[in-house]
C-alpha cells in the first residue's frame, strides 16, 4: 500500500522547532556556530533526500550544486561589490540553472547510471572551480564579508538561518505531499507502470531534480554567509558524499530526518577533528558500515523495525 | 588562440592510451559483475605510489610494475571477499560501499605519503627524446602508447580467444545457466575483479612516471575514467578505446585552447552522447 509519505508529525515538528529555537539560549557563542551549520546542511541534506527518497535516484552532485550557489553569492559580494541579499537571490539562481542542466541530462539514467552521471557532473564543477583561478580565485578561493550588518551577532543570524531553513523545509515537505510528490513516488516504485497510465516521467524528474536543486542552492547560499569564505573543497565529491551520508543517516524517504543526520554527523565530525585528523576515514568507514548493516538509513531501520513490513 | 600542433596531439594519444588502461579495468568489472568501483582511482594511486617505492627499493621499472599490480590486484581480492560480498546484488549499496572505501585509502594514503609529490623514475632507456617529423617527443610517452595497444590488444585476445574469455562472456549474459553446467561462477567473477583492480595499479605506476602522484590524482583519474566510461559503454573494450581516445584528446585540446575550462571541455561531447545514447556509444541495456 502506498503510504501517503511522512504526515507532519505535528509533536515531533513542534518538539523540533521549538528545540532549535531554544538552543542560543543555553549555548556558548561556539556551540551556536556549529548549530547554524548543523541548520545549513540539513536543508541540504532534505533536498538530496527529495530525489533519494522519493524518485529513488541517488545523486551525488549536490554538493557541487550548493557549492556554486556559495561561490556565487561570496563573488558578487566581494568582487562584484553587491548586496548580500542579490548576492543570495543569484547564488540561488544559480544553482537552480546548473540543477537544472545537470537534470536535463540524469532524467534519462536511472539507479547506477544515475549516481555517476551526477558524480561526473559534480566533478566537472570541481574542476572548472578548480582551475578558472581569475574568476574562483583557484585553489586559495574567495574570501571576505559577505554578512549584512543586521546578522552580524551569531545569535541573530541562527535565528535568520532557522527561519530560511524551516521555510524551504515546510516548502520541501509541501512538495513531496502534493499530487506531483505522489507521482514521483510511483515513478520510484514502477516508472513503466507510471509511463503506462500517460504520466510525463522525464518532466516530472526534470522539474523535481530543478527543485531540490534550488533547495540546495538556498542552503548553499546560507552557507556563503555563514561560512564567508569558499574554495572548491566547498564544491568537491566529499561534500556531496557527506550530504548524502546525512540523507542516509536520517532515513532516506523521510525528509525530517535529514535534520537528525545532519545534527548526528556534524557533532560527530566535531568530536572526532578533537582527536584526530581523520575524518575522511571515520567518514568512508561509516559509509562502508551503514551499506552493510543499515542502508535505510538509521531511522530507516528503526522505523522499519517498529513497522514490521518492508 | 592557438592551434593544436603535432607535439600537443601526442600528448592526447599517450594521455589516451594511460586512460585506457585504468578505464578497461573499471569498465571489466562494471560491465561483468555489475560493481561500480569508485576505490578504482584509489588503487590506483595505491598501485602507483607502491611501484614508486618498488621501483626506489630495485631500481627495476618492471619489477615496480610487478609488484604495483600483484599487490592492487591483492586489494582487489580483499575489498571483494572482504567487503563486497555483504552487498551482493544490491548496485548502490556496492557503489556507495566502494566509495567509502575511496574515501578511507585516500585519506590513509595521506597519512602515509603526506602531500608531497612522487614521481616513478623512468628506466634508462625510455629517458630521452626521440625525432621524428620535425618534433622532439619524449621516450616515455611513446612507450605508454605502445602499451595501451598491448593491453588492448592483450585484453581482446583474452576476452575473444580464450576458455576464461568465453567462460566471462558467457557469465555475463546468463550466470545462472553457467552455474547450472558446473562452473564456478563466483571464481571467474572474482579472478575478473582482481584483473580490473591490476589494470589500475599497473596504469598507477605508468602514469606516475608522467602525471606524477599526489593526493587528488586519484579522484582525477576516476572521474577521467568515468567519463570514458560513460561515453564507450559499460563493460565494453573497443567503448572503452573509443571513450579514452576522446576524452584525452578533447582533454588535450581543451588544454590548449581554454586552459582555465580544460575539464569542461570533455563534458560537453559526454552531454551530448547520453543525450542520445544513454547507455553510451557501446552499452547494451542489462
Amino acid at each position: 500500500m502506498p503510504r501517503a509519505g511522512p504526515s507532519l508529525p505535528r509533536l515531533g515538528v513542534a518538539l523540533g522547532v521549538l528545540l532549535f529555537a531554544a538552543l542560543p539560549l543555553v549555548l556558548p557563542t561556539y556551540q551556536v556556530s556549529v548549530a547554524t551549520r548543523i541548520l545549513v546542511f540539513s536543508l541540504l541534506a532534505v533536498s538530496i533526500d527529495v530525489l533519494a527518497g522519493y524518485t529513488g535516484r541517488t545523486p551525488l552532485g549536490h554538493g557541487a550544486i550548493f557549492g556554486v550557489s556559495t561561490y556565487v553569492t561570496i563573488y558578487w559580494v566581494t568582487v562584484a561589490g553587491g548586496s548580500p541579499w542579490a548576492g543570495m537571490a543569484l547564488g540561488v539562481l544559480a544553482a537552480t540553472g546548473l540543477a537544472a542542466v545537470f537534470a536535463l541530462l540524469a532524467v534519462r539514467t536511472s539507479g547506477v547510471y544515475f549516481l555517476l552521471l551526477t558524480l561526473a557532473l559534480g566533478m566537472v564543477v570541481w574542476g572548472v572551480c578548480l582551475r578558472w583561478s581569475t574568476v574562483t580565485g583557484g585553489e586559495n578561493g574567495l574570501r571576505g564579508s559577505v554578512r549584512p550588518a543586521a546578522l552580524a551577532s551569531q545569535v541573530s543570524f541562527y535565528y535568520a538561518v532557522l527561519a530560511l531553513v524551516l521555510a524551504a523545509t515546510f516548502l520541501v515537505w509541501r512538495l513531496v505531499r502534493s499530487p506531483f510528490g505522489l507521482t514521483l513516488r510511483g515513478i520510484r516504485d514502477s516508472e513503466s507502470r507510471m509511463r503506462a497510465l500517460g504520466y510525463n516521467v522525464p518532466l516530472h524528474l526534470f522539474i523535481a531534480f530543478t527543485l531540490s536543486g534550488m533547495a540546495a542552492g538556498v542552503a548553499g547560499a546560507a552557507y556563503a554567509l555563514f561560512n564567508e569564505f569558499v574554495s572548491p573543497t566547498t564544491v568537491s565529491l566529499a561534500q556531496s558524499v557527506q550530504g548524502l551520508l546525512m540523507a542516509i543517516v536520517g532515513g532516506v524517504g523521510t525528509l525530517f530526518g535529514g535534520f537528525i543526520g545532519a545534527a548526528a554527523i556534524i557533532v560527530l565530525e566535531n568530536t572526532v577533528s578533537f582527536y584526530t585528523e581523520r575524518w575522511q576515514t571515520v567518514m568512508g568507514l561509516m559509509f562502508v558500515l551503514l551499506m552493510i548493516f543499515a542502508p535505510e538509513g538509521v531511522i530507516g531501520r528503526g522505523l522499519a523495525l517498529l513497522r514490521r513490513r518492508r | 588562440m592557438n592551434s593544436l600542433n603535432l607535439f600537443q596531439l601526442l600528448n592526447g594519444l599517450t594521455f589516451a592510451a594511460l586512460l585506457f588502461v585504468v578505464a578497461s579495468g573499471f569498465t571489466l568489472i562494471f560491465g561483468l559483475l555489475r560493481i561500480v568501483n569508485l576505490a578504482h582511482g584509489a588503487l590506483y594511486l595505491l598501485g602507483g605510489y607502491i611501484g614508486y617505492a618498488a621501483a626506489l627499493a630495485t631500481g627495476s621499472f618492471l619489477l615496480a610494475v610487478l609488484a604495483a599490480m600483484a599487490s592492487v590486484a591483492l586489494a582487489g581480492l580483499a575489498l571483494d571477499q572482504g567487503l563486497l560480498r555483504f552487498v551482493r546484488g544490491f548496485e548502490l549499496r556496492q557503489v556507495l560501499l566502494t566509495l567509502g572505501v575511496a574515501f578511507i585509502l585516500n585519506d590513509l594514503g595521506l597519512l602515509a605519503w603526506g602531500g608531497d609529490t612522487f614521481t616513478v623514475p623512468v628506466p634508462e632507456a625510455l629517458r630521452g627524446a626521440l625525432r621524428f617529423a620535425g618534433v622532439f617527443y619524449p621516450k616515455y610517452r611513446l612507450f605508454v602508447l605502445a602499451l595501451g595497444l598491448v593491453v588492448f590488444l592483450l585484453l581482446w585476445l583474452l576476452l575473444n580467444r580464450t576458455r576464461l574469455g568465453a567462460l566471462i562472456r558467457a557469465g555475463v549474459d546468463d550466470a545462472e545457466t553457467l552455474e547450472a553446467m558446473g562452473v564456478n561462477i563466483r571464481r571467474i567473477f572474482l579472478v575478473t575483479f582482481m584483473l580490473g583492480a591490476a589494470l589500475a595499479g599497473l596504469g598507477g605506476v605508468v602514469g606516475g612516471a608522467f602525471l606524477t602522484l599526489y593526493p587528488g590524482a586519484d579522484s582525477e583519474i576516476l572521474v577521467f575514467s568515468l567519463a570514458v566510461v560513460i561515453i564507450g559503454g559499460r563493460g565494453s573494450l573497443p567503448g572503452a578505446a573509443i571513450g579514452a581516445l576522446m576524452v584525452g584528446l578533447l582533454n588535450s585540446i581543451g588544454q590548449v585552447m581554454f586552459p582555465e575550462l580544460a575539464y569542461f571541455v570533455i563534458f560537453g561531447p559526454m552531454a551530448l552522447i547520453l543525450a542520445f545514447r544513454p547507455l553510451g556509444l557501446f552499452g547494451r541495456a542489462a
